[in-house]
């Protein structure tokens, strides 16, 4: 990978990094509320799977989903204004956090229900091979959804029609509260994606360029005609599963042992490593990316929020009259 | 396209492929999929040739997979493309109860509306065929009971044929409801039958002494009903609601205002069913029209039981709506 290449997903893993903290200080404030999934300590996953793709490819993601957005282009500003619920919010503020779309970049978000986004991505691909168009969608879950029947259900049939999806597992370990192993009878989840037929590997999803350069196999792979990938992207989540867990259910030397491997200063170290960037260089990143994140809450607090009489727009197309009552 | 200069006779199995057929021909985003839609050629014979006609890649067979095929869908209609897909009976359609509700009924309004969903799903259903409690379900109330849906009930030759071709130009997610009783019935479709709308209510027989309300397969009955009724005088005047949601609550008004009078028949259990709905809507909007209490038939609430004279008797019947068409003008 070239300089700029490594440089250019440092920069997206430290502006997730940064808006993600940010985001834990606006629901302290209240000033977002919901159901709210950071992502720290998988920015790797998110830098990386979507440093691989190109603007036409699709992509289908969970509730953890910041990064991301974040890695796919859509502006800060449009998703903290979806958290603030604010009509100029990506999705007009009808989805919150878990639900981040944004239809120009095919990001079809933001799906709550474990595992419910993965059939969308297959029907995705099937219609990229209906139309013989050399475009891949990537589809994002966590190992949790890996023991749910929809997963199973749709490898089998992209395996079976042979689409051009690639399968990433955000294997950050536990599904809340429960392990891995708590939940999985054979823990390694690329041997179970590979009895479908389905190329799979394990990726360490604690180093960027590693995820990158899986990703970029894969989805060449896809692309090219050879089926779809699954990719185990072995990473974890240094804060709780959410801002209502409590966290109880981990042990402290584990969550310390990983954060030695914190994805954004092991690739700085190595970029340090390699003179792509120093102690004044870091800075001037760190103060761009608050700058932007300071503009984006700015922009996103003094944004409307959409009247109510609009509360039944964008149900259907026609209208329910019994709806608009 | 089957043109024809007269009306001709013809199955609903027929019509249903009629529509089928057209829309795979007349647009090449369509596409067909479910299990045993292609090879077996539909469960029901309706999509029979189909895959001969259209080939594999436009006529799918999947897997048993009720989720992954149906969250396909309505990923291939993101994607531009126009799928039809087939649940093979509604009683599986549980199996993809999360990607109707929680996806193709959402995907619209949760993004703003940036994404539009323009599926298909076809849904045969019915009981009555001595096929015990899992086989027999009546729940398309349920998908009715959902914002973002449109739900609808084929029941005429006309819309057996047409529907279809309504459904997918609509750019909202469609479920169609075909009865299964209704696939070997034959009649007459008039030569050039025209497009059909999903958004009106039918008044299929007209009268004056009592609003029959039914739909998909509860209007055969209620329309051989009333053919009794007449012979004893009484006037019922039959509405087909054709499509659940959105309901077209005017034309039941409009039919109550001149009846005075309503029975509504559905095949789903009373409790919480589409006629509750019904009945509901009268009384916030029409109470004043009404000179009898309301008469309401749905299946008696039991799972729906195996042995014949146990079946009928769980079921709404001709003689049962007969019934109750007296005791509402009494
Ligand atoms: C079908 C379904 N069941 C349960 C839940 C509640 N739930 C939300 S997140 C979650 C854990 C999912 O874990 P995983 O897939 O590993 O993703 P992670 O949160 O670790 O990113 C659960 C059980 C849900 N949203 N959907
Ligand atoms: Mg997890």
């Amino acid at each position: 990978m070239s300089g700029t290449g490594a440089r250019d997903l440092f920069t997206t893993m430290l502006r997730i990094r940064r808006f993600e903290e940010r985001c834990v200080e606006l629901y302290s404030a209240g000033a977002i509320r919901g159901f709210l999934h950071l992502c720290v300590g998988e920015e790797a996953v998110a830098a990386g799977v979507l440093a691989a793709l190109s603007a036409e490819d699709a992509v289908v993601s969970t509730y953890r989903e910041h990064g991301h957005a974040l890695a796919r282009g859509v502006p800060m500003e449009s998703l903290l204004a979806e958290m603030f619920g604010r009509v100029t919010g990506c999705s007009r503020g009808r989805g919150g956090s878990m639900h981040l779309f944004d239809a120009s970049r095919r990001f079809y978000g933001g799906n709550a229900i474990v595992a419910g986004g993965i059939p969308v991505a297959v029907g995705l691909a099937l219609a990229d091979r209906l139309r013989a168009r050399p475009r891949v969608t990537a589809c994002l879950f966590g190992d949790g959804a890996v023991a749910e029947g929809e997963f199973h259900e749709s490898l089998n049939l992209a395996a079976l029609w042979h689409l051009p999806v690639v399968f990433c597992c955000e294997n950050n370990r536990y599904a809340m509260g429960t392990a891995l192993a708590r939940s999985h009878a054979e823990t390694d989840l690329a041997l179970r994606a590979g009895s479908y037929g389905v190329r799979s590997w394990a990726v360490d999803g604690m180093d960027a360029v590693a995820v990158r350069e899986a990703t970029a196999l894969a989805v060449d792979t896809a692309r090219a005609g050879g089926g779809p990938c699954f990719l185990e992207l072995r990473t974890y989540r240094f804060r709780a599963h959410s801002m209502y867990d409590a966290d109880r259910y981990r042990d402290r030397a584990e969550v310390e042992a990983w954060r030695l491997r914190d994805p954004v200063e092991l690739l700085a170290a190595d970029l340090t490593a390699d003179g792509l960037l120093d102690d004044a260089g870091r800075k001037e990143l760190e103060e761009a990316v608050g700058r932007e994140i300071d503009e984006a809450e700015r922009a996103a607090e003094a944004a409307p929020v959409e009247p109510v009489e609009d509360l039944t727009r964008f149900v259907t197309t026609t209208m329910d009259p019994e709806v608009a009552r | 396209m089957t043109v024809t200069a007269e009306p001709r006779t013809l199955t609903f199995r027929e019509a249903f492929r009629e529509g089928l057929r057209e829309a795979l021909a007349g647009d090449d985003r369509v596409f067909l999929m479910g299990e045993d839609v292609g090879r077996y050629g539909g469960c029901f014979a309706v999509s029979q040739g189909l895959l001969e006609e259209f080939g594999e890649e436009r006529v799918r067979d999947t897997p048993l997979s009720e989720s992954a095929f149906v969250g396909a869908g309505i990923g291939a209609a993101l994607g531009g493309a126009l799928p039809i897909v087939e649940i093979m009976t509604v009683n599986f359609a549980m199996l993809a109860l999360d990607q109707i509700v929680n996806n193709a009924a959402t995907l619209r309004h949760m993004s703003g509306g940036q994404l539009s969903v323009p599926l298909v799903v076809r849904i045969p259903t019915g009981p009555g065929r001595q096929l015990a409690a899992q086989h027999s379900h009546t729940l398309e109330g349920w998908f009715a009971h959902v914002p973002g849906l449109r739900v609808v009930a084929p029941a005429t030759l006309e819309d057996a044929r047409g529907m279809l071709a309504t459904a997918l130009a609509d750019p909202d997610p469609v479920l169609v409801f075909e009865q299964i009783g209704s696939y070997g019935v034959r009649g007459e479709l008039a030569a050039d039958p025209g497009p059909v709308d999903l958004d009106r209510a039918a008044v299929r027989r007209a009268g004056s002494d009592v609003t029959v309300v039914a739909y998909g397969g509860t209007l055969a009955p209620a329309l051989d009903a009333a053919a009794e009724l007449a012979t004893g005088d009484l006037s019922a005047e039959v509405v087909d609601l054709r499509t659940l949601r959105p309901l077209d609550t005017a034309t039941v008004l409009e039919s109550v205002a001149r009846t005075h009078r309503l029975l509504v028949v559905d095949n789903a259990w009373r409790t919480g069913g589409p006629g509750a709905e019904i009945v509901a809507r009268v009384a916030e909007e029409a109470l004043d029209e009404l000179d009898a209490p309301v008469e309401r038939i749905g299946a008696v609430e039991v799972p729906v039981p195996y042995a014949r004279q146990l079946e009928e008797a769980a079921l709404p019947s001709v003689g049962r709506i007969v019934e109750a068409a007296r005791r509402a003008v009494a």
